[in-house]
């Protein structure tokens, strides 16, 4: 009397998009950064990138075992946050760092909170500032793009962000490379993590995923925007104190924060209107970190902040329901 | 053409193909009627036939109970083999009564039909009524309630569902093309009983001969016809009033709130021969489809007769049915063999084999997306009221608006995690509603 | 250095004195009984007694509205310790556990179909009256498992319900959400049940399921005393739960199970240490 018939509640037919579909287009779509970043840093960067991923695929491995649940690795979304966390560090980051951070961003930034879809936290960026706070001089050697085959050494420098921040706090006034040399930050030949290299790669990769409808438009543009306005009122009130709106979108973490940091599904709202909130509040938090901060760069501690505002954004943006009634006219 | 719409909702393929063309075909009578005593919104009618009775074809065999409810007629001429419980599509053993068929197929001499121009509009729903006419896009309401709306809610629209936004489904398509007298002629009617002057008929762009055929008969009998865009759910009752009206019904309340009684053109036709014609509802056009089948046909098929003599009819099965789906893919009921009879909802019958099911059937963990919230007709957070669901916090699951869920199964659609949004959100439905009748 | 030591401890001593007069000005009055039996409450807030936490019964038996023996979970030694504190009678009722009246797992149980879906019993039944062809037996989705507030419920590999006397309190949630009714209360120092839930006709019983009772009446006509079949299916009266022990050889589908020789296949559990001790919760 073995029935071989599904039985199940409607709908019967799926739309086919699956979790790792979507983290598999997110890791195709950050191909172009990281081969830009292999280009200008060479072996240093390939070794970080595989380190994190390898690191992070075991590190969920060996969670899923003392959890006793099945191995979620085929999900894609260990690996992802492997190849995340690559891009946030520097190419010269030594092999215990990467692996660390590894560890890091899946067993506090993701498995302590019950896996995928339960971090309140983007895990990359977890890692990315423990690492920072944790071990502050080896997070903040830059060195010089030595593009592959032009025999170059590595050898150290400053970021442009980093040179702008100790100009204006020394100067106040900005260095000569703020306000030229936009051809380089372009496409990626200055001193900087791996992800902060190319604006370009990371352009293309922000787009394709949007045209893919991974992400929407909400985040990059709200975001963007907001460091855009914010960081130009600045700049036309003292052009000499504070760097163009172009300066701000080239250089630093922006563009990998904007499209795949702060686009993170997990931990931003899941409304149009709460995640324009949420980029606003990134892109604030963003500019006020890099113009009057401690820190030259403030993209990784404004995706946090604004992660944890995400349950109250979620909480203020319910959306408006068709046919929707005021609770004092339905009594 | 002026194509209107509504937010949310999405485009699954299609899939009309299999059976758009084909014309609709008359199904033989089966050996055996087996006619569920419930298979309307409401009471389920009582049997008033015993075993060994000779029934002709149009007779009353089961009484309805109370105002929401409706009468069950035979539907082919023979003799009552059986009043017990049989199989029925909700999957338990239901009332129901067996015809073994005489091959005859005689009316009931006695049923009248009338000129609707000589009846009053109390008298046209009785008979209505009587005649057992229920929603026949698939939810089986009983008709003549909907067209009793209380005193103070004025009516102003009839709109007539011709959407047909389920994929596979081609039945009421066919019926436009091929019966459009029939249903003019129930507009008119229905009109009639309403008081009202406005008719629209609405129909997806992806039926376009329908369209323009509907558009130019209309035209002389003051019915207008309006082209919707090709999404899904556009023939969900909400989704259409607001595309083709501009009205939401408010929350909690029937469209009746706005102004406006929507029918299906299946039902349309019915109550023109229920009237015309004194004819009960003893039979429907079914869609029998997927590719499991291997003929796909649109039928006129008689209320009561097996899945199974439906599939013969098509060519019979093409390879092991993993899914059998009263209805269309996104709302329709699976079963749990093809000995079930077809009863007055079934808009069709899809077969579906392991190959043709979705390849990820395990539900991984939410991600929070955004999908469903995107997708939905009624802008619900899905992902949230199933998150309070599968935690049973009922209360925080009816502050999302869990109860305005029209359950159309976009958001299981779009779910990259396949979650089983419509089921959790069900369960917290059924759970808000047995605390309520607690308290 | 000197000023920076005497500023914060000036502050701390401030702070201090501030939070005493508070602590004395804006006492709440409670009885030291209800703190009292607070202390020797479990503490799990299973809500067994049908009050609100612990707190809330504590509260409620100082005030004279309840009985002790309501608590379940923490046994006659609770029970006890509460009545010695309000100076009452202690009337305890012979310690209860739960049992799945059900060995019909995978292997053993035919399906009526496969079932796609939310991983709950409840949303199971919703279609079609469940997955499994027998009407009561377990669906082993783990509904039951997730309520109880002890562990004491674990779901086998091949999918049945299996809850172990050692750990569980009697608290009863796993009855409350348990859509087939499979679940029942029994003796604690009782470890014969017959392991099957359907009143169906035994030739039906034996087409769906290898372990049903197929009420065969033997197990009745070897120990008059301590069975009885109702509606096609045996049960054991607990009273003469020892004798029902004697003749589960005579059982032809094997559904009468003694616990004490071990649970149900596939159950990780350990037999049970006979007699078994109530369990404690602290």
């Amino acid at each position: 009397m073995e029935n071989q018939l599904y039985l199940s509640s409607s709908p019967h037919i799926h739309g086919g998009e699956t979790t790792d579909k979507v983290m598999r287009t997110v890791i195709y779509a950050l191909l172009p950064a990281c081969a830009v970043s292999i280009y200008f840093f060479g072996l240093p960067a390939l070794s970080v990138l595989l380190i994190c991923t390898i690191g992070c695929l075991a590190a969920e491995a060996l969670c899923c075992r003392l959890m006793k649940r099945a191995l979620t690795l085929s999900d894609g979304s260990a690996a992802l946050t492997g190849i995340l966390l690559g891009l946030n560090l520097p190419p010269s980051a030594p092999w215990w760092l990467s692996l660390f951070g590894a560890a890091i961003a899946i067993l506090i930034g993701k498995q302590v909170y019950g896996g995928l879809g339960s971090n309140p936290f983007n895990p990359a960026l977890v890692a990315r500032v423990v690492l920072l706070i944790s071990f502050p001089v080896q997070m903040t050697s830059w060195t010089a793009p030595a593009p592959l085959g032009s025999g170059l050494d590595a050898v150290t420098a400053a970021t442009p962000l980093g040179e702008m921040k100790t100009a204006v706090m020394l100067t106040g006034k900005l260095p000569e490379l703020a306000t030229s040399g936009f051809g380089n930050y372009l496409t990626g030949n200055m001193a900087g993590s791996l992800g902060e290299v190319s604006a370009l790669a990371l352009l293309l990769g922000g787009l394709y995923l949007m045209l893919r409808k991974i992400i929407s438009w909400h985040i990059p543009v709200s975001f963007l925007g907001t460091v855009i306005i914010l960081g130009g009122v600045f700049w036309l009130v003292d052009p000499g104190t504070y760097p163009s709106p172009l300066f701000h979108l080239l250089t630093g973490g922006l563009m990998l924060g904007v499209f795949f940091m702060a686009t993170d599904m997990v931990t931003s709202p899941v409304t149009g209107k709460g995640m324009l909130i949420f980029g606003f509040g990134c892109g604030l938090v963003t500019v006020l970190i890099r113009l009057f901060g401690g820190y030259p760069e403030g993209v990784s501690f404004a995706i946090l902040l604004m992660n944890a505002a995400t349950p109250l954004i979620d909480r203020f943006t319910k959306p408006k329901i068709y046919g929707y009634v005021e609770q004092e006219a339905a009594q | 053409m002026n194509l209107k719409t509504f937010p949310g909702g999405l485009h699954p393929p299609d899939s009309k193909h299999y059976s758009a063309t084909s014309p609709i075909a008359v199904c033989p009578l089966p050996e055996q009627l087996v006619i569920p005593m419930g298979q309307h919104i409401g009471a389920p009618a009582e049997a008033c036939v015993a075993v060994g009775d000779l029934v002709k074809k149009g007779q009353l065999i089961a009484t309805a109970k109370g105002f929401v409810s409706v009468p069950i007629h035979a539907s082919s001429s023979g003799e009552v083999v059986a009043v017990e419980p049989r199989l029925h599509p909700m999957g338990k053993l239901l009332p129901a009564v067996v015809i073994k068929t005489d091959g005859e197929d005689c009316w009931d001499d006695t049923l009248q039909g009338a000129d609707p121009a000589e009846l009053s509009g109390d008298e046209l729903k009785n008979r209505i009524r009587a005649a057992g006419i229920v929603g026949m896009g698939g939810a089986t309401f009983p008709t003549h309630v909907k067209l009793s709306p209380p005193e103070d809610k004025k009516i102003d629209t009839l709109i007539i569902n011709g959407v047909e936004c389920e994929p596979f489904l081609t039945a009421d398509h066919r019926l436009m093309l091929e019966e459009s007298e029939r249903i003019f002629d129930g507009i008119d009617i229905l009109r009639k009983i309403l008081g009202i002057e406005r008719a629209v008929i609405g129909i997806e762009a992806n039926k376009p001969d329908a369209i323009e055929k509907l558009s130019r008969e209309g035209a002389a009998r003051n019915v207008a016809v309006q082209a919707l865009q090709v999404k899904y759910p556009q023939g969900a009752e909400k989704q259409l009033i607001d595309a083709i009206t501009g009205r939401q019904v408010p929350s909690g309340t029937l469209p009746m709130e706005v102004g406006v009684v929507v029918q299906n053109v299946g039902t349309a036709a019915a109550v023109s021969d229920a009237i015309r014609l004194g004819r009960p509802l003893v039979e429907r056009v079914a869609t029998v489809t997927g590719p499991g089948i291997k003929q796909p046909k649109n039928l006129l098929i008689r209320i009561g007769t097996p899945l199974s003599f439906l599939v013969e009819q098509c060519g019979g099965l093409h390879g092991e049915p993993a899914k059998i789906i009263m209805g269309g893919p996104m709302m329709g009921q699976t079963q749990l063999s093809l000995d079930i009879p077809a009863i007055r909802g079934t808009s069709g019958l899809l077969i579906f084999r392991q190959e043709d099911l979705p390849k990820k059937l395990e539900a991984g963990p939410c991600i929070r997306c955004g999908r469903c919230v995107t997708a939905c007709p009624i802008h619900l957070a899905p992902t949230t009221i199933a998150a309070y669901g599968r935690l049973d916090m009922l209360d925080e699951a009816n502050a999302y608006n869990a109860l305005d869920c029209i359950e159309c199964g976009c958001c299981t659609y779009i779910c990259p995690a396949t979650l089983p949004l419509v089921q959790t959100i069900r369960y917290a439905k059924g759970g808000i509603m047995a605390k309520k009748r607690t308290i | 250095m000197l000023a920076a030591v005497l500023s914060l401890g000036g502050i701390g001593l401030v702070a201090a004195a501030a939070l005493g007069v508070a602590a004395k000005k804006f006492a709440v009055e409670i009885d030291p009984r209800e703190a009292a039996i607070l202390e020797v409450l479990p503490g799990a807030n299973c809500g067994a007694c049908g009050f609100p936490g612990c707190s809330g019964f504590a509260k409620a038996l100082v005030n004279g509205s309840t009985a002790p023996s309501l608590c379940t979970p923490g046994g006659s030694d609770t029970v006890h310790k509460i009545a010695q504190i309000l100076g009452v009678e202690a009337v305890t009722a012979d310690p209860k556990v739960a049992v799945v009246l059900c060995q019909g797992d995978n292997r053993k149980a035919t399906e009526k179909y496969r079932y796609l879906g939310l991983e709950d019993c409840n949303a199971a039944q919703k279609i079609a009256d469940g997955p499994k062809n027998c009407p009561g037996g377990c669906l082993g989705l783990g509904t039951c498992a997730r309520v109880c507030p002890f562990g004491a419920i674990e779901i086998t590999v091949d999918g049945l319900a299996v809850i172990s006397r050692e750990k569980c309190t009697g608290c009863e949630k796993c009855i409350a959400v348990c859509p087939r009714r499979v679940i029942r209360m029994t003796p604690l120092d009782a470890s014969t049940h017959v392991l099957c839930n359907s009143h169906d006709k035994g030739a039906a019983v034996r087409k769906y399921c290898q372990v049903g009772c197929i009420a065969c009446t033997l197990c009745k006509k070897n120990a008059p005393e301590a069975y009885k079949i109702e509606a096609f299916l045996a049960e054991v009266i607990y009273e003469h739960h020892r004798e029902a022990a004697q003749v589960l050889e005579k059982c032809p589908t094997r559904c009468i199970r003694d616990f004490s020789t071990g649970y149900p296949e596939g159950s990780s559990f350990p037999p049970p240490t006979v007699p078994v001790k109530p369990a404690q919760v602290d």
